[in-house]
């Protein structure tokens, strides 16, 4: 009885911590269309959850609504345990909560959306020094760090126009590892890009999630979701329609819609 | 060395010999003999010339950005009044609004007996305050419809991007908002500021003294005619001059970073 009893009380705690996103019931309405429908989403940490999907099926919008840059209808989001307040409607109670977990959030957009008027450097360092408050000299020693592992070195007081799309998305991934975030989310890292450039980032995604960044990604690029994801979640008109080990959701899909998609997209 | 070659072309070198027989004929024929006399009071009159031009237009973006964000992005009691503001502006001529404030003001004040009173007292007695507050309102009209745009035109995503990385707002409109709304229309801030330097001749009509007030006065004084206005638009041309080149070096040092 005793045993029992601390063992519960141990696992409870630890269970919490190893929690990194949690997502219960979310719904998400713009004006009459509702696009979705009640998604729960659980990730622990080190996991690298793909959320697929054909175009509509609300996984952006998904992944838009973990940091607030859509307000959900309604549902319960918590980032690593700690549960985002949110008024009835759905909107936020505390600003200063959504900033605070937003720098635990290191987001890649489809579109890079680097600042153009800043050098990658001074794009990396921006976030440390002028949210997080990281001294300066810190804070670029680490930037550097950063942009030498996407690749980036040499071209750290370049300005974002003179680069490539790949490269762009390289910097935006360093900018985004910057505040050391404990969730990265990727929102189509590789659709904005040409065919041939694709490989460059997604090598860089590859590695971190080898050493054990916990990811949520919303892709296209199935070979590579199949290769990397520990969990892959297929959304349908804004539910979750089946979801999985990668490698059971694409060998052995049970739902149609699953088998029609994955047909589609080869 | 290559541009000194590019000159050196037949159409180019009468056109060179025109503009130089010119100069030698207004040096020449036109009567000069008065400038020693009129130098300090011109002097005075360039100096109020510039600071007034600074003064204003420094004045009139400062109130630009709050006239363009509200019009912008605020919510209506802000915008309503922003756009009201900056139609009456663009509207009307500054030769009234100067007017109107110094003989409305100017005679509305000594009526108060507490601003009669005040410190300020002293200097709302003289002309260059109503001068300095037309000018700098006009800017702003003008200047907060340009900065409306310009808020309006920065790329979503880069905003988007500041507030999923935490960014509070006030950072973000500092950071990456203003930045990228006044580095987009730099070139028309430049060629605005060019008309608020010619606007300052206007301020001369409420007894400013400057560098226009002063060729006036020669000529009253004198019945000089020509001239001290050709002097005066060689003034105005090297001050447009140096304006251009103040935002061209300005534009450059940005436009190397796009």
């Amino acid at each position: 009885m005793t045993t029992s009893d601390s063992t519960i009380q141990n696992n409870a705690p630890c269970e919490v911590q190893d929690e990194a996103i949690r997502v219960m019931d979310l719904h998400k309405s713009f004006g009459m269309l509702e696009v979705l429908k009640g998604v729960s989403l659980k990730a622990q940490k080190g996991d690298v959850v793909a959320i697929i999907g054909g175009s509509g099926s609300g996984k952006s919008t998904f992944l838009r609504c973990i940091n607030f840059l859509e307000t959900p209808s309604s549902g319960q989001i918590f980032v690593n345990g700690e549960e985002i307040q949110m008024r009835p409607d759905g909107s936020p109670v505390n600003r200063r909560q959504i900033e605070r977990i937003r720098t635990r959030l290191g987001m890649v957009f489809q579109a890079f959306n680097l600042w153009t008027h800043r050098t990658l450097l001074e794009n990396v360092i921006e976030v440390p020094v002028h949210v997080l408050k990281v001294p300066r000299a810190e804070a670029i020693e680490r930037a550097k760090v950063l942009l030498d592992r996407v690749g980036l070195r040499d071209k750290a007081d370049t300005f974002p126009a003179f680069l490539s799309g790949g490269q762009q998305q390289r910097a935006a991934i360093a900018r985004a590892l910057a505040v050391d975030p404990s969730v990265m989310l990727f929102d189509e890292p590789t659709s904005a890009l040409d065919p041939e450039l694709v490989g460059e980032v997604l090598t860089v995604i590859r590695d971190l999630a080898a050493e054990g960044r916990t990811m949520l990604l919303v892709t296209h690029e199935m070979k590579f979701a199949r290769e990397v994801a520990t969990h892959v979640v297929y959304l349908y008109q804004g539910l979750i329609e089946e979801q999985g080990p990668p490698a059971e959701l694409f060998e052995n899909p049970k739902s149609a819609r699953l088998q029609q998609f994955l047909k589609t997209v080869g | 060395m290559k541009n000194w070659r590019a000159l050196m072309q037949p159409h180019r070198i009468v056109l060179m010999a025109l503009f130089v027989g010119f100069v030698i004929w207004c040096a020449i024929a036109l009567r000069w003999d008065w400038i020693p006399k009129y130098t300090p009071l011109a002097l005075g009159g360039l100096w109020r010339t510039i600071w007034i031009l600074v003064v204003t237009t420094v004045m009139g973006f400062l109130l630009a950005i709050p006239l363009g964000l509200a019009q912008a992005v605020g919510p209506w009691y802000l915008s309503a009044p922003a756009k009201v503001f900056c139609t009456v502006i663009r509207g009307t001529p500054l030769l009234l609004q100067i007017w109107l404030l110094y003989y409305g003001l100017g005679s509305l004040f000594p009526q108060i007996p507490w601003i009669r009173g005040s410190e300020l007292w002293p200097y709302l007695r003289q002309a260059w305050p109503y001068a300095v507050l037309a000018l700098t309102l006009s800017y702003a009209g003008y200047e907060g419809e340009v900065m409306r745009g310009a808020f309006s035109g920065v790329n979503k995503g880069q905003l988007e991007a500041a507030e999923a990385f935490g960014m509070p707002r006030f950072t973000m409109f500092r950071r990456i908002w203003l930045p990228q709304a006044v580095r987009n229309v730099l070139p028309t801030l430049g060629g605005e500021t060019i008309l608020q330097l010619k606007a300052t001749p206007l301020v001369a009509t409420i007894t400013v003294v400057e560098i226009y007030a002063v060729s006036s006065r020669v000529r009253s004084d004198t019945f000089i005619v020509y001239e001290p206005l050709l002097l005066l638009a060689l003034v105005y041309m090297i001050i447009a001059g140096i304006i251009t080149l103040l935002f061209r070096r300005f534009e450059n040092r940005v436009n190397g970073t796009r």
